[in-house]
């Protein structure tokens, strides 16, 4: 048995579609167990959503209070980090929101794949949300939008701190990204090598094959603090695009 | 020094940027705590902030375990 921690967060082709399905400039592209797991992240979380609010029932039930709840609470997070103006934005957080929620959810469940421990999906992600406020600065300010990287100061630290900001803009999708990405690499690696203690202390026999339940034990409390910080970073990505977005709606000038 | 032996020493140098995400995470929950307590009322104002602090000390130290396995990895 291969106790490789690191084994779980390996991309393969689903079996039964080992062949490429198409080539793009020679690079074959496979349909692999990632991106099975978006596919069925995405459906999941449109059909829950759009079906439980179908009834439109006055009383909710379960199922419709938990479609609303998340609305009115990316909502509110909008509301108080960018304001009365970032509710336009609103369609664009929330599916993040509920993407990235989603995927840590579902790599949770054992024998899963996490698409956020993948650089390459969060990287996508982060540099797409960088994008847009990029876009959406230049939109609203035209060239001005510059200004936000040149805060009030005197001439002879202006040297100093512009390219300050710059470097803290353009680290920003490397940060957004290796965060969400990293915490769920940190989380479900801890949890694979507490397994592998349970199976090499199981396996030992004796008094020792009876102690392996104390790190099966520990196993779930890891599991509730990864529940947690799989909220968590889902939030935390969530509030620092608006936070992002605050600054390209209204540059220096506190609303 | 073996090039297998050094990889590993350096990964878990690399490992040491835990120590300041442990004072940093301490710091914000002891901090929220003491002001918490002494203005309840203000508390639940500041969640948000509290959640975005946590996350940004927590991330430093992810920052580090990256390198790790940056070395463990891919050299």
């Amino acid at each position: 048995m291969n106790l490789n921690p690191m084994e779980q967060f390996a991309v393969k082709p689903l079996a039964g579609l080992d062949k490429p399905l198409f080539e793009i400039a020679g690079h074959p592209i496979y349909f692999t167990n990632q991106a099975l797991l978006m596919v069925i992240v995405v459906a999941v979380s449109s059909l829950f959503l759009t079906l439980a609010v179908k009834p439109n029932r006055l009383v909710p039930t379960r199922g419709q209070s938990m479609a609303e709840m998340s609305y009115e609470f990316v909502a509110g997070m909008i509301h108080s980090a960018t304001g009365e103006d970032g509710l336009k934005f609103f369609p664009f957080v929330f599916t993040l929101f509920i993407f990235v929620l989603c995927c840590n959810f579902f790599g949770m469940v054992p024998g899963s794949f996490t698409v956020t421990s993948q650089i390459a999906v969060t990287f996508a992600l982060a540099s797409f949300v960088i994008l847009m406020v990029i876009v959406t600065g230049f939109m609203k300010h035209g060239i001005g939008f510059l200004k936000l990287f040149v805060p009030h100061a005197p001439w002879y630290l202006l040297i100093l701190l512009v390219p300050i900001e710059l470097i803290s803009f353009f680290t920003r999708p490397i940060s957004l990204s290796v965060r969400l990405f990293a915490n769920m690499l940190a989380g479900h690696t801890m949890l694979a090598v507490f397994g592998g203690f349970v199976v090499a202390l199981g396996t030992a026999g004796g008094v020792l094959s009876a102690l392996s339940i104390a790190p099966m034990l520990l196993i779930v409390a890891i599991m509730l603090l990864e529940l947690l910080v799989a909220f968590l970073q889902a939030y935390v990505f969530a509030i620092l695009t608006c936070i992002y977005l605050n600054e390209a709606l209204h540059l220096h000038d506190h609303h | 020094m073996e090039p297998a032996a050094a990889k590993m020493i350096g990964a878990g140098l690399a490992c040491i940027a835990l120590v300041g995400a442990g004072i940093g995470i301490g710091n914000v929950f002891g901090s929220y705590l003491s002001g918490a307590l002494r203005n309840p009322g203000a508390a639940a104002t500041q969640t948000t902030n509290l959640l975005l602090g946590f996350a940004l000390c927590e991330a430093t130290g992810l920052f580090g375990l990256v390198i790790a396995l940056l070395i463990l990895f891919a050299f």
